[in-house]
Order: structure tokens, then C-alpha cells, then sequence
């Protein structure tokens, strides 16, 4: 069954789509920060899948290991992990300051406040 | 010898110049000290890059190796005649933006935040340059996601706390953008097993019947489309563009999404090649298609707009709109025309958005009923406004005009001509709206706002002035400007039958 071979492919998808939905579904400013905190994660996950290597060890001198795990896309998603964690800081802090400037953090409340001046 | 030196260590310090002077900038504290840092990085970045060009008109190619680690295994910076124009048009346009930004920040923004103004606007410099200069696509990604990052920021200094609720919303479409370039580029290292844009370039057209390619290709036109606003992916600009500081905006409109579309004709002129991306995949007709539907629907948006900021947000769209046309021909003449607009829009843009700024910065408004009979009260101010106004709507002698013609000529080549009217019914519409404004601001009695104003200060009038002096200058004298653009269509076209 080649479909389950590749589930954490099917995991990545699925996360994704869900992280996809819950930001566009929700009105609410918080929830669309975690939307996309989903979104970017199973990227994570595709990118620590792909350097999987059927049989191999881990990327280190050890005696007896022949085949390695490719270690490029961790690092390359360590780089990744740390802009998704900037990109979750910015946009927390602009939801402090929206709900400074509106009192509330809901989107169509905020529409409905700008649309009065 | 030690020139030789430094000249050998230019691709890096384009880049490393502005990274390591912003945290410096946090450690001067002090705004002024901090503008006067940026004014100077700015122009020594200006200077590097035009040494770049110089050395790659006169040698060709130029390659880095990043740390010393030779090309597909460490980071290569490399630079060929087009990511050299595209870091001219950046440092350039910073060069003057920033001058000019000291009496418009001071007024807009308040006195503890200048100094992290500065210190954002030089990292998201970093980041731009970053794209432009890097030959590695990871690489690309992340100096996307820090010029993105620090622009959002940027755009949440503005006063109006609707800027709050912009920047929030380009965070939420631009991080999207950015996570499908990375899916894109992490598609491209499962088939290829290599992020060195060159290296990419000669592996694959060996795997061009993969599914994963044409997926990476999808993500990746997706992604860089959400940063250069590509027709239906544009919704987060004109509210950016509008309520952003005036600087920001300026700076924001002139290299931003020209670096994207420039990220964009890398991908899709080097690293796919032209035969993957306007033959096996229908890029080209995508793209005319997209821009023909953006150019014409925001111009007509843009005439209904009563804020002239957010107008000339809307213009921005439909000039990308051009930029695309181009692209999506596939032809020299049209990639040449594509990269001739990138420059002469971020003049002409830069110079309009830096005579609205200077008209808020004496009345306080932008909006269409607050500018009547500004044209009288500040004629310098308004004088630039009316000749980057006729170089959008691309009148003889700017350089509106010069990529006009050419990109009008790249589709009569092709016999094309309906859509060579649809340029010319743009430029009509252009005509429109730039006539509102002269219109309101000339023949109609001052408002209570405008009638108060004086001249705006000469720190903001003068670096207006030169942009739109440069609009002119590059409009009659355009050896410079086409032959880099000729020399760069040729390498992004190489390849194509």
C-alpha cells in the first residue's frame, strides 16, 4: 500500500488544510495567527520528511553505517522554524496593538468601526 | 591591492553593509544619528552596486562563494546583468528616499519610534538586496522573509491605526505567500537534490516530465505573485500603500515589488528556463491574461478613489499589470520592455508618492477634497506632482514613455495588436486619473487646509525634485537604461526558440 508509505505526506497535506481553513473561516484575529502557525508547521513536516532515507542512520561517523539520513532539510527548517517564530511574534504584537486602537479583535467588529469615520 | 580586495568582497558587502548597521542603528538610539548612519549606508550601497554593474557590463558574470564554500554545497552570490540593474534601482531609490524621510518621519512618527523606523527600513534594505544578489533559492526565501517581516512593521507606524489593521492583513497574505515559496523551493531540492540556482538550471530540464516540477512551479509563481501583487493576489496593497508612513510608502512602492517581480523572472527565466516556463507549463498566457484583467480593473478603481494615496495604489497594481504583460510574452523585446518599466515606474512612482508626501506634510491630508488649490499654494511640489503624473500616463520625453513604446512594439512584433490597445487604453485611463488631481489642486479655490500651506521644506523638495529630474533625464538619455535591459532580456531569454 504505497498510500501509507508516504503518510507523513498525507499528515503534512492535511495539517496544512486544516491551518489553511481555520484562517480563512475565522473572524477572530488570535485564531488567525494559529491558522497560520498550522500552515507553516506542516511545512515543517514535509521538509524533515524529505530527508528521510529508507535504512539510514544518522548522519554522523559511526562504525557499520553505510547509508545516512539526509541532514540538509532539518537545517534548512531550523532556518524556517526561526521565521515562523518571528512571523508569530509580529503578528501577535499586532493584534496587542489592534486591540489597543479597536477593543476588540474580531474582524467584522473592526470593519464595522472603520467604516463609521 | 587592497582595492582589488574589497572589489573582490562587493556581492557580500551589498548585502552585509545595511545588516550589520541596523542593530548598530538600536545601539546609536539617537533618531538623528541613526538617519544620518542609514543616509550613509544607503549611498555607499548605492556606490557598490554600481561598481557591480560596471564590473559585470565589463566582465560578465560574477560569482561568490559564500564563506569560501565552493558553489552547489555553500551559498553562492551571483551576480549577472540583471540582479545588477534591479540592486542600481533598490540602493538608488533608498538613496534618495532617505534623505528625504528625516522631515516626513519626524512629523508622522513619534520621537521614540524614529530610531526603530530607520533601523526596519535598513533591514528590510537587507532583505531586498539579499534577494536580489543571492544565486541560492533557500537563501532567497529567507531574505524575502526579512524584508516581509520588517515591512510589516514598517507599515504599523503609521498614525492612522487602520495601518494596524493593513500591516496585519498583508502579514497574514504575505506569510502565506512565503510558505508557498518554500514549498516551492522544497519541491525543486526533492527532485533535484540541489538549492544552487545555477545548478538548478542545469538539472532541470532532465526531470521536466515530473508532476513535483510543474507543482514547485505553481507554488512558486503563487507565492512571488502575493509579494509583487499580481492581479487577483493584490487585495493587501492599496490599504498598505495608503495608510503606511509616507516614507515607508515611498520606499515600499518603488523596490518591493520590484524585487518580487525580479525574484519572479529569476525563477522563471533562469532557474525553470524559459522552455519549462512558456512551454511546458502555459506561464506566459496566465500571466498576459492575469495583467491585462489587473491593469484595467484598477485603473478604473483608481478613478473612483477620494484618497490620492490609495489612488496611486491602485495605479501601482495596473503598472504591474505592464511589468506582467511583458513577461508573459516570452519574447526579448518584451522581457526588455518588463525590466525597462521596473526601473522607470520605481522613478515615476517614488517621485509622485514623494510630492503627495510632501503635500501631507504641510496640510495633513491626502484626501482629494483637502488638495483644492494646493497647486497654487505649493507650485514646486505640485510642478513634480504634474510631471511624474505625464510620466505614468507615459508622455514623450519621461521615461513613461520609453518603456511604452517598447512594450507596445513587443506585442505589435508579435502581431498582438488588440492588446497593444489595451496598453494605450490603460495610458487613457491613467490620463483620468492623474487629471483629477490636477484638476482639483489647480483650478478649484483652496480648501481651509490647503489654504494655509506653504512650500514644502527643501530637505523634502529636493530629493523630489531629483527623481523627477530623473524621470526626464532617463526619458531623453536612454542608452544607459535599454542596454542593460537588452543584456538582460538576452540572459533570461537564453534558451527560448
Amino acid at each position: 500500500m504505497r498510500f501509507f508509505e508516504l503518510y507523513n505526506y498525507q499528515i503534512a497535506i492535511f495539517l496544512a488544510m486544516i491551518g489553511f481553513y481555520v484562517l480563512v473561516s475565522r473572524g477572530n484575529l488570535v485564531k488567525k495567527v494559529a491558522g497560520l502557525s498550522m500552515f507553516q508547521t506542516s511545512v515543517f513536516i514535509l521538509y524533515i520528511s524529505m530527508g528521510f532515507v529508507q535504512g539510514g542512520t544518522v548522519p554522523i561517523l559511526v562504525d557499520g553505517g553505510r547509508i545516512y539520513s539526509n541532514p540538509l532539510p532539518h537545517v534548512l527548517i531550523l532556518t524556517a522554524i526561526v521565521v515562523g517564530v518571528a512571523t508569530m511574534a509580529v503578528a501577535l504584537a499586532l493584534v496587542i496593538r489592534i486591540k489597543e486602537a479597536y477593543d476588540t479583535v474580531e474582524e467584522d467588529e473592526i470593519h464595522e468601526q472603520d467604516r463609521s469615520f | 591591492m587592497i582595492s582589488s580586495a574589497v572589489t573582490l568582497q562587493l556581492p557580500a558587502l551589498q548585502v552585509a553593509l545595511p545588516l550589520i548597521s541596523a542593530p548598530l542603528g538600536l545601539l546609536l538610539r539617537r533618531h538623528r544619528l541613526v538617519w544620518a548612519l542609514a543616509v550613509v549606508v544607503c549611498w555607499a550601497s548605492l556606490a557598490i552596486a554600481w561598481l557591480l554593474l560596471q564590473q559585470v557590463l565589463a566582465q560578465g558574470t560574477i560569482s561568490y562563494a559564500m564563506g569560501g564554500w565552493a558553489a552547489p554545497w555553500g551559498i553562492e552570490y551571483r551576480i549577472d546583468a540583471v540582479n545588477a540593474f534591479v540592486a542600481v534601482i533598490v540602493t538608488g531609490i533608498a538613496s534618495v528616499v532617505v534623505p528625504y524621510a528625516r522631515r516626513s518621519v519626524e512629523q508622522e512618527i513619534d520621537g521614540d519610534r524614529i530610531t526603530y523606523f530607520y533601523v526596519l527600513l535598513l533591514l528590510c534594505f537587507t532583505g531586498l538586496l539579499g534577494m536580489t544578489v543571492t544565486g541560492d533559492v533557500f537563501n532567497l526565501f529567507v531574505f524575502l522573509e526579512i524584508s516581509s517581516l520588517s515591512t510589516y512593521a514598517l507599515i504599523s507606524l503609521g498614525r492612522d491605526r487602520r495601518a494596524l489593521t493593513a500591516a496585519f492583513q498583508y502579514l497574514i497574505m504575505g506569510t502565506i505567500g512565503g510558505t508557498f515559496v518554500l514549498i516551492g523551493v522544497g519541491f525543486l531540492y526533492v527532485v533535484t537534490g540541489t538549492l544552487n540556482m545555477a545548478d538548478l538550471a542545469n538539472r532541470l530540464p532532465e526531470v521536466t516530465q515530473l508532476r513535483t516540477l510543474h507543482t514547485a512551479f505553481a507554488f512558486l509563481v503563487v507565492g512571488i505573485g502575493l509579494k509583487l501583487a499580481m492581479f487577483p493576489l493584490h487585495l493587501w496593497l492599496p490599504n498598505a500603500y495608503a495608510y503606511a508612513p509616507n516614507a515607508a510608502t515611498i520606499f515600499m512602492a518603488a523596490t518591493s515589488t520590484k524585487v518580487a517581480v525580479y525574484a519572479l523572472l529569476r525563477f522563471t527565466g533562469s532557474v525553470f528556463g524559459p522552455v519549462i516556463s512558456y512551454e511546458d507549463v502555459p506561464f506566459g498566457e496566465i500571466a498576459i491574461i492575469l495583467a491585462v484583467i489587473g491593469l484595467l480593473s484598477c485603473s478604473f478603481v483608481a478613478i473612483f478613489q477620494s484618497n490620492v494615496k490609495r489612488m496611486l495604489a491602485y495605479s501601482s497594481v495596473a503598472q504591474i499589470g505592464y511589468i506582467l504583460m511583458g513577461i508573459g510574452l516570452a519574447t526579448k523585446t518584451g522581457l526588455m520592455a518588463s525590466l525597462l518599466h521596473l526601473f522607470n515606474h520605481a522613478l515615476m512612482k517614488a517621485g509622485l508618492f514623494m510630492a503627495l508626501g510632501c503635500m501631507f506634510y504641510r496640510i495633513g491630508s491626502v484626501r482629494l477634497e483637502d488638495l483644492r488649490g494646493i497647486g497654487h499654494r505649493m507650485p514646486w511640489t505640485f510642478a513634480a506632482f504634474v510631471l511624474g503624473g505625464l510620466s505614468l500616463i507615459g508622455v514623450p520625453l519621461t521615461v513613461g514613455f520609453v518603456s511604452k513604446w517598447y512594450l507596445v512594439l513587443a506585442y505589435l512584433e508579435q502581431g498582438l495588436w488588440p492588446l497593444a490597445v489595451v496598453i494605450l487604453f490603460g495610458s487613457l485611463l491613467a490620463v483620468i486619473y492623474v487629471w483629477r488631481v490636477v484638476e482639483v489642486a489647480w483650478f478649484e479655490s483652496p480648501s481651509p487646509r490647503a489654504a494655509e500651506a506653504r512650500e514644502a521644506p527643501l530637505a523634502m523638495l529636493v530629493p523630489t525634485w531629483i527623481l523627477i529630474l530623473a524621470n526626464l533625464f532617463f526619458g531623453v538619455q536612454t542608452e544607459l537604461t535599454v542596454g542593460v535591459a537588452d543584456l538582460a532580456a538576452q540572459i533570461l531569454t537564453e534558451g527560448l526558440r
